[in-house]
């Protein structure tokens, strides 16, 4: 059993993980665990020579199971996968039905992020064949292993933080499986070429670093070269063709329309419109907004207010989307930085527009990195589950301590120069401000504004954007206030969840160390 | 002795089972029950018992057995649905149990203005909590085409508890009433209820309105006023009475029903009702209340609201009919005077109070006088100007 420590945050988490030791979180300015600079040398991919890989460059194996023989898959090995397809991977379900077929049984399966496509790996948990999951889990997944029935906890990243538990060893890869839209022989993929393209394949760019062992899979071949390629063939070991691998269609999540929501419209609108009264708005500033309605509806917002105002950004971070591409398109920014397309326009614009830049968890996020892209933007705009009174903010677990969400590249994204939560003030009556986070997945350090259709608050600790907003007409408000108000209308606080003491994750800050622990609910 | 299973069991319920409404169902038993299923079950199910068995207790119904399907409700939802259910099954002539927590607000008529209406289904409580953050000049919860005929007395008991719970911000609270008669019992239950105005649709004649207004004389409302909507032609002839009547504080038309009821089609260009339309302003001018124009009912199309509304104010009309929260700012935007008016209005009432300080009788701006009606006319430019 392991021990558990009060961490800096005043979470109780464990010092042993599935069997790896962790340091409690110690503060936001990550200078490593102990205040002191990180040291060290990080891990490193095997040693193989080109001798040993066909002249000819044909990597091709004939079948998954034939390229998983030849990888060495044995019991308890770790696979890991990639969620560019998102909702649309048609990939796992027949690694894992050729992992079966090997009678390999108890690995453990780290993808980016599973969707609720991945439902039906649940039957492989139960069966054994896969002992335990290390990664984002969205929706079925989460709400199966937050009722305990996964046994072993789950370890939450965000994307930066995933590229660093690689560099790191925390999270060493036998076998690394990436679903391409396109490739050659060689190994060389793309994910804005063939029938499914999807965009940017940075989630599986350390994967193919540092993984033993590294197949792609695609269902489309090319002849080499396959260009320009995202992952580079020099990392690949083999190459299986499959019918199909994903469905881009599915890319397109529920999400990449803008809202309707008259209440959400005003919180998107509230969200520019603050942007622009505290002079973040102006020409050459640079912003980030992905996916989600109302993430869309402050695009929009903003891209009126630049017309009006005469304003061009330098550059836009992605989530790409129709409407970030039309800015881009329609010279309202310089560049288009991309990290994970949400619809369709995004990948064709990311193909063919040179301005439109394909980026990933090193460049933007990568906490080892001689710096990242990250606290380079103005703002971004994100959403959160819950956030509390002194801004620490919520993203995986929700009110009923259900764990429905992955981190995604959220808490990388928390070091621009001013973050932005947009959140509606209240869901199906449980008030999204609160005394205490479910679970902390940002310190409110790093949360700057906190945006609600009631109201605006401001943490703080800002108190340059206190003054740069001050006399404006915007609805600025004590969060206090704020809350009082919701819980008013509400019927009082929520009750709060029971939970078991039986641990079904962790949640890591992008420097590795533990900044809280989830438990089963009961 | 055992009384025989022969008391026949009696079922009635209330609301919906969409987001944020909860549906009720009541039944006469043997037994009480109260079994609860919730979408926030782990955050508010012990909140939601408590609230369901307290409605039960003030409405004398504990006895019964009670289901609740809840959407996540609000709590006046919560008691409205209760209360709806249990008087469907059982009929009683006891008090509403809304109990008013916001004050009522008379920021209108500080402003005396009224360029957005917002209609608000009144039997949909998720379109009604937030509809105040959007700043229209008045809330219309409407009881008479948003509500299905089955359910009517559902919908005023939600109006209800909503006038009681729900802060509209500065938007003058009004009802949209069935037509007469069952508009009249809407009005009596929701007199007292925090109306400032009830809203009368498919009038046709100024009997109409005074039996209305009669009807508020014995309540003890003073302060509440009428709007009448006119639907048809004989409503449109009949127009300066209808104006005319007590408590009367805007006139309005229903474009959709008096198109049809002169047998022709609402067009884009509306020229087909141009002339009913400067009927009703020119009845309301002459009445001394104001003229509110139709809805738009495009609602993504916002060039079509820009361009309806620049026609509307054309015609004298001061208010446009909105039937969702992003028509709004652009009817604000649409009708706010220019910046050469607001300063011809400000050098109007600056020049107006310095020769009324002075104690001069005749007042005189470049040469041209000044006298009391354009005085009201500038100041209302700022009043227009400053609510913008």
């Amino acid at each position: 059993m392991a021990d558990f420590i009060l961490n800096s945050a005043g979470r109780v988490v464990p010092s042993l993980v599935n069997g790896r030791g962790y340091a409690p979180f110690q503060g936001v300015p990550f200078q490593g665990i102990t205040g002191q600079a990180v040291s060290g040398r990080k891990a490193a991919p095997p040693i193989r020579s080109c001798a040993n890989y066909p002249a000819d460059g044909d990597k091709r194996a004939p079948d998954l199971a034939t390229a998983l023989r030849r990888a060495g898959l044995r019991d308890g090995m770790v696979i890991s996968s990639h969620h560019h397809f998102r909702n649309g991977d048609l990939l796992m379900p027949q690694v894992f039905a050729a992992i079966e077929q090997l009678g390999v049984r108890a690995v453990t399966w780290c993808p980016s992020a599973a969707f609720p496509c991945h439902a039906p790996l649940i039957a492989k948990l139960e069966a054994g064949l896969i002992r335990r999951v290390e990664g984002s889990l969205n929706g079925p997944l989460g709400d199966y292993a937050s009722r305990g029935h996964m046994r072993r906890p789950n370890v939450l990243r965000s994307h930066g933080g995933r590229y660093r538990a690689i560099q790191d060893g925390d999270l060493h890869i036998d076998i690394a499986i990436i679903a391409a839209p396109a490739a050659d022989m060689f190994g060389n993929c793309s994910g804005v070429l063939g029938p499914n393209a999807c965009g940017p394949l940075g989630f599986a760019l350390a994967d193919a670093q540092y993984a033993d062992h590294v197949i792609v899979v695609t269902d489309t071949l090319l002849p080499f070269p396959c260009a320009p390629w995202q992952i580079n063939g020099n990392h690949v070991d083999q190459v299986v063709v499959l019918a199909q691998v994903g469905n881009a269609a599915q890319i397109v999540s529920g999400t990449t329309t803008i809202t309707r929501s008259p209440d959400r419209l005003l919180i998107a609108e509230y969200a520019a419109q603050f942007i622009l009264a505290a002079g973040i708005l102006r020409n050459g500033f640079s912003f980030q907004a992905g996916a989600g309605g109302v993430s869309l509806a402050f695009s929009v917002a903003v891209r009126d207010l630049m017309h009006q105002h005469n304003i061009k950004a330098r550059f836009i971070r992605g989530g790409g989307n129709r409407y970030l591409v039309e800015m881009l398109e329609s010279g309202l920014t310089d560049y288009l930085l991309e990290g994970q397309c949400f619809d369709l326009d995004a990948v064709r614009s990311l193909r063919d527009n040179p301005k439109h830049i394909e980026t990933n968890p090193f460049t933007s996020y990568n906490y080892h990195g001689k710096g990242n892209f990250a606290s380079l933007i103005d703002c971004v705009v994100l959403g959160a589950t819950e956030v509390d009174v002194d801004f620490n903010a919520n993203v995986v677990t929700h009110s009923d301590g259900l764990m429905l969400h992955g981190i995604g590249g959220w808490q990388d994204a928390l070091f621009s120069k001013c973050t932005i939560l947009t959140v509606p003030s209240f869901r199906d009556r449980i008030p999204i401000i609160r005394d205490r986070v479910t679970t902390l997945c940002g310190p409110g350090a790093l949360v700057d504004v906190v945006v609600t259709e009631r109201g605006i608050a401001i943490n703080p600790r800002r108190s340059d954007l206190i003054a740069a907003v001050r006399g404006s007409q915007l609805p600025i408000r004590p969060i206090h206030d704020l809350k009082r108000e919701i819980e008013a209308m509400c019927g009082g606080p929520p009750a709060l969840p029971v939970f078991t003491d039986q641990l079904v994750g962790v949640v890591e800050w992008v420097d590795g160390t533990l900044l809280d622990a989830i438990w089963q609910t009961a | 002795m055992q009384e025989p299973m022969m008391k026949r069991r009696i079922t009635a319920s209330a609301g919906t089972t969409e987001r944020a409404d909860c549906h009720i169902t009541v039944q006469e038993a043997e037994q009480p029950s109260l079994t609860i299923s919730s979408k926030v079950q782990v955050t508010y199910g012990a909140t939601l018992r408590h609230e369901v068995t307290t409605a039960l207790a003030a409405l004398e119904a504990q006895d019964l057995a009670v289901w609740v399907d809840d959407q996540g409700a609000l709590p006046y939802t919560v008691l409205a649905r209760v209360e709806a259910a249990v008087r469907r099954l059982r009929p009683t002539t006891m008090a509403s149990l809304a109990v008013a927590q916001v004050a009522p607000n008379q920021a209108h008529r500080r402003t005396g203005l009224l360029r957005t209406r917002l209609y608000l289904p009144g039997n949909t409580p998720k379109f009604i909590i937030n509809a105040g953050l959007h700043k229209p000049d008045a809330i219309i919860l409407d009881l008479e085409d948003a509500v299905a005929p089955s359910e009517k007395e559902a919908a005023r008991i939600l109006v209800h508890h909503a006038l009681a719970a729900v802060d509209f911000g500065k938007a003058l609270r009004t009802v949209r009433v069935n037509s007469l008669p069952l508009g009249l019992e809407d009005v009596r239950l929701l007199a007292t209820a925090g109306v400032d105005a009830f809203i009368l649709p498919k009038i046709e004649q100024m009997d109409e309105v005074v039996t209305v207004a009669a009807l508020l004389d014995g309540l003890g409302v003073p302060e509440t006023r009428l709007i009448p909507i006119i639907e048809s032609a004989r409503g449109v002839l009949n127009a300066p009475l209808i104006a005319a009547a007590p408590r009367v504080l805007a006139l309005t038309i229903g474009l959709e029903d008096y198109t049809a009821d002169i047998g022709a089609q609402r067009s884009a260009a509306g020229r087909e009702s141009e002339w009913a339309c400067s009927m009703i302003v020119n009845a309301a001018r002459a009445a001394g209340v104001l003229p509110l124009a139709s809805v738009y009912a495009n609602v993504d199309d916002a060039a079509g609201l820009q361009a309806y509304t620049q026609h509307m104010k054309s015609l004298g009309f001061e208010g446009i009919g909105c039937i969702h929260p992003r028509q709004i700012e652009g009817v604000h935007r649409a009708l706010m005077p220019t910046a050469q008016a607001v300063a011809h209005a400000e050098q109007v009432v600056v020049a107006y109070e310095a020769a009324l300080a002075a104690g001069q009788g005749v007042v005189a701006l470049n040469g041209k006088m000044i006298d009391a009606p354009v005085v009201a006319r500038a100041r209302k430019v700022l009043a227009w100007q400053i609510s913008s």
